[in-house]
């Protein structure tokens, strides 16, 4: 660090520990619930704070699928984890793509209805997903993208979100950076890969990871979208056990939604990797 | 000269298949049973799809009841709807009302020529989903029905003979001042607050809950559930609130956990509660039926439904129509419909299947299980039919709120009940006026 | 704001913007317009029977006394969720931006949170304070505060104010620490030669150059606080007790979703969208003049 504060170090630590602690409490109880089983999680009140044996069962079970104590038979989520996977990806890479594109137009161009561009992209947020369902499955449906991969994704990729941070940081990147490029006699696509993009590693990678996360969790849409029960991504299979009217096998459904939350985690620590990390060397 | 014929007759053949195995029709069935009950669903049909070559029903899970619906409404409103479809029994109003969206069960079954006699389904059951014309509109598939649940180990603690639960509402109250003074945290609670204490409660002392016999009568039905009786039931709830007899806890079915638990030991809730206790509950159970005002003539009459029932949608062709009959058919059979019965806890959609599992001694070996099924298969009243009405799911929620002033302190009973009952009858005006045919 | 110098050229800025202007046309205007039509009809759910009812939807709305306090509940809600989540979440970056070890493991750790779907999020929540499950329920009824999120309006506020919280508080955490980590250190070693203490290194220096993120997340953190906190409230509170914790969009959703009311839920999403646009508008005028870029 700049100066060696070693009290403010442990209390940043403090703070640190603290605050995981707290947040991570829910998700640790629910890692503990799936190494539990059905009925010991139904028959303790509160619930119990130690881990139960029944870890590898759950887990097996929730992957695999198979037979439960209760007698249901649950699908795998394999499969639909590598649904959820395969659109989580495209929702992210498109979304970031597009929206660098236009950020980019935004900020360093100028032409007519600039500014109405950017409001009509921005109004996307404004009109929750949920409220448009119904039309949007229409003109999915006249498309004939029903039960596809692009029926899944593409209706989610107008993201405005993208582009307003991107907008953000465009604005602070220093005049003189763009000056320099033109005297070089660079045009704006070369500056745009070359200056541009480099600049904006650690937005990109805290983007990829909230709209890989977006689109990892989605639930109505593919809902709607999907009748294809191999279509079906992770989060519904999680709502399917849980819709059990009234034996809940919750060990299950905590351990499907552990495994829910590995391939977002993954992605955390891959991005940090590849970009940030590289920036910060390059700072050097 | 033997190898053109014998490939002729193996061509003949091959598209005689080709033709037959095109031939089998395909029927969507869009549901809203997960996990074991989702398992039920596969298993029946698996069963249909393997008796007979001509259809085949294709079982989705959709989500939540109120989630499928809205996809349904959406599918079918882009022209792909399914041909079955799983409805909550608060929206069968909707389904009725929907211009052309829907084609009743009774007139499938005639067009399909296939034998359908309606007085063979349990009047109570089967009544609700049957038009006031007498025409059969959706086809009963899962009900329930409230029913008193009591914990029998907190019964010995507090010295109640855990073999006769209390079967009037004093009764009700004396129990649960025993069990308080044992020591007992939470001794009545219920779920559904609004179909086991208003709906239920109404039918099962045979009176109104709403206007025009609890809206099969029209649409120009309005709410009633402010009478005397009504409001006199709501006090002493809310009196037994105040001494902490009676503990509120919550919406929905979310009181049911904690009859399972063991935390409250009195519990009125759905009689398909019935799994999970004896699955997850670690004390000795008991059903009992649902607690009346002795004092009412005509009580205890029968209880109302709840549940879903299988719609089929319109423009559909008629060969599919016929799978549709077919398969209703299927689940119509005493031996499908009682092994449904026993498996779910779900009350039996036909007297025959009832009778079939009696025989078996079913009810012998799992006591408590017929209580259900005793309070539905009576003769009903024009008052007990159940209740049908438009804006249903939101009439229910206005019920909830309103009540929850009454728990927390903040109103008084009347003014509770005259409130919901302002409000809901604004829904049901709203309803009237957008399905006047 | 606007660069000195932007680039000059006839078709390029269009053929950027295209994609997502093609994307947004096709999969939000039109939908959208056809959903927010709706608000001026009646309708019964599979669209039968359509009737053009004008302000029909919009008079009953503002005539039912509820619906107004659910502005007053939406207005604290949003105001308790984006404070909190924000302030929060600075708090932890800038400790986490601190720290050398176990900066991934952190990191890695508080996103996890925002990994889980909403609807489970709900569920979990439920789950740590509702009898006879809930954690933290118990605990608090132990230490003599007896907890009834049911019955008490104030618990229920608080309960949904904590989980939609929780959520967010990994979203904004990872920005503020991009937003941190991409300050050069070169201004922030100068101040030190100087003598600038932490605290007001951060006041002069850091907080002014994050206020872009800041921004940024103050409108997102808004829009999230008005639109997509309903799968919360659905699975804890459903907008009880009474109507104690029905925020706007929740009767948007339940409308829309439950009762099958779509003129109502349309006719509430276009006053939503109001609000909305005009906060987001005003944050624009008057919030950002005070941005560093």
């Amino acid at each position: 660090m700049i100066e060696n504060r070693p009290l403010l170090r442990w209390a940043s630590h403090l703070v640190l520990i603290l605050g995981v602690g707290i947040i991570f409490f829910p998700i640790y109880l629910t890692f503990i619930g799936s190494t539990q089983s059905a009925e010991q999680i139904l028959g303790s009140h509160p619930l119990s704070l130690m881990p139960g044996g029944h870890f590898i069962d759950s887990y097996r079970l929730a992957l695999f699928g198979g037979k439960t104590t209760a007698g249901a038979s649950v699908g795998a989520a394999a499969p639909m984890l590598l649904v959820s996977l395969g659109s989580a990806l495209i929702i992210a890479v498109g979304k970031i793509a597009i929206s660098l594109l236009s950020a980019f137009a935004i900020v360093f161009f100028r032409f007519p209805f600039k500014k109405a561009v950017f409001w009509m992209v921005f109004i996307t947020l404004m009109l929750p997903v949920e409220v448009r369902i119904g039309p949007t499955y229409e003109v999915v449906s006249q498309l004939h993208l029903l039960n596809s991969m692009a029926g899944l994704t593409i209706p989610l990729i107008a993201s405005a979100t993208a582009t307003f941070l991107f907008r953000q940081f465009f604005l602070t990147v220093p005049n003189e950076l763009v000056e320099a490029a033109r005297m070089d006699g660079a045009g704006p696509m070369r500056f745009f890969k070359d200056v541009l993009l480099p600049l904006s590693g650690t937005s990109i990678a805290a983007l990829f990871v909230i709209q890989f996360i977006y689109g990892w969790n989605q639930y109505l849409w593919p809902l709607l979208v999907t009748t294809d029960e191999s279509m079906y991504p992770i989060v519904m299979g999680i709502k399917r056990l849980i819709s059990g009217e009234v034996y809940v096998e919750w060990n299950l459904v905590m351990a499907t939604t552990i495994l829910a939350m590995l391939p977002p985690a993954l992605v955390v620590v891959l991005m940090q990797k590849w970009f940030v990390k590289g920036l910060v060397d390059a700072e050097k | 000269m033997k190898y053109p014929l014998r490939a002729l007759a193996l061509a003949i053949s091959t598209c005689l298949y080709l033709g037959a195995a095109q031939a089998q029709t395909e029927i969507q069935w869009w549901h809203s049973m997960g996990g074991a009950l989702g398992e039920w669903v596969n298993d029946l049909a698996k069963d249909f799809n393997a008796g007979q070559k001509d259809y085949r029903i294709v079982p989705t899970f959709k989500g939540s009841y109120d989630e499928s619906m809205a996809a349904a409404i959406a599918a079918y409103r882009a022209g792909n709807a399914p041909h079955v479809l799983q409805v909550f029994e608060v929206g069968t109003a909707t389904m009725m009302a929907a211009k052309g969206a829907i084609k009743p069960v009774g007139e499938i079954m005639r067009d399909s020529g296939l034998a359908f006699d309606p007085a063979a389904y349990v009047p109570a059951v089967a009544g609700y989903y049957t038009a006031p014309n007498g025409q059969m509109l959706s086809f009963p598939f899962n009900s329930s029905t409230p029913v008193f649940h009591y914990n029998k180990d907190a019964f010995k603690a507090a010295g109640l003979d855990p073999n006769k639960p209390p079967t009037t509402w004093p009764e009700v109250a004396l129990a649960a001042g025993k069990l308080k003074a044992s020591g007992h945290k939470c001794p009545f609670t219920t779920s559904w607050i609004s179909w086991t204490q208003l709906e239920s409660f109404s039918a099962w002392h045979n009176v109104l809950f709403a206007s025009k016999n609890n809206g099969f009568g029209g649409l120009d039905t309005r709410l009633v559930f402010n009478t005397p009786l009504h409001v006199r039931h709501i006090e002493n709830l809310a009196n037994m609130a105040q001494s902490g007899l009676f503990v509120y806890k919550g919406r929905g079915n979310a009181a049911d956990a904690t009859f399972v638990s063991g935390e409250c030991a009195m519990a009125t809730g759905s009689s398909a509660l019935y799994g999970s206790v004896t699955r997850a509950g670690k004390f000795a159970y008991g059903i009992g039926t649902l607690p009346y005002y002795p004092d009412v003539p005509g009580a205890p009459q029968n209880t109302v439904i709840g549940g879903a029932s299988l719609w089929a949608m319109s423009g559909k062709k008629p060969v599919e129509y016929k799978g549709i009959a077919a398969f209703f058919s299927y689940l119509s059979q005493p031996e499908v419909a009682a092994a449904s019965h026993q498996r779910t806890g779900y009350l039996p959609v036909t007297k025959a299947s009832f009778e079939l599992t009696d025989k078996s001694g079913f009810y012998k070996k799992n006591p408590g299980t017929d209580v259900s099924v005793t309070q539905m298969i009576r003769k009903t009243t024009d008052k007990s039919r159940g209740v049908r009405l438009g804006n249903f799911v939101q009439i229910r929620t206005i019920i909830d709120e309103e009540l929850e002033g009454v728990w927390q302190g903040k109103k008084a009973a009347k003014q509770a009940l005259d409130e919901a009952i302002r409000r809901g009858n604004e829904q049901l005006e709203r309803f009237e006026k957008a399905n006047k045919s | 704001m606007q660069p000195r110098s932007p680039f000059r050229s006839a078709w390029l800025p269009w053929a950027l913007i295209a994609p997502q202007m093609g994307v947004i046309l096709v999969f939000f205007f039109w939908p959208a317009g056809q959903a927010l039509y709706q608000s001026v009809l009646q309708q019964d759910a599979f669209g039968g029977a359509v009737e053009f009812v004008g302000l029909e939807n919009f008079r009953r709305l503002f005539a039912d006394a509820s619906y107004l306090e659910s502005f007053q509940t939406t207005a604290l809600f949003s105001a308790l969720v984006a404070g909190l989540g924000l302030g929060l979440a600075l708090l932890l970056a800038v400790a986490a931006n601190r720290v050398v070890r176990g900066a991934l493991l952190y990191k890695t750790l508080l996103i996890w949170p925002y990994a889980v779907a909403p609807v489970v999020a709900g569920v979990l929540w439920l789950m740590l304070f509702a009898s006879p499950y809930g954690v933290i329920a118990y605990l608090l009824r132990l230490m003599g505060l007896p907890w009834d999120h049911v019955l008490n309006g104030h618990h229920a506020m608080a309960l949904v104010v904590m989980a939609a919280v929780w959520k967010q508080i990994s979203y904004n955490f990872l920005f503020f620490l991009a937003g941190l980590q991409a300050i050069p250190r070169s201004l922030i070693e100068a101040a030190a030669i100087d003598g600038a203490s932490p605290w007001r290194r951060f006041w002069t220096i850091v907080f002014p150059l994050l206020s872009p993120t800041t921004f940024f997340l103050l409108v997102v953190n808004m829009v999230y606080a008005f639109f997509d906190t309903f799968a919360i409230v659905d699975a804890t509170t459903h907008g009880g007790p009474g109507k104690d914790t029905a925020i706007l969009v929740y009767k948007v959703y339940y409308d829309g979703f439950k009762a099958m009311d779509m003129g109502g839920s349309a006719a509430q999403s276009v006053v939503l969208m109001g609000v909305v646009i005009a906060l987001t508008v005003l944050q624009f005028k008057w919030v950002e003049k005070r941005v560093h870029y």
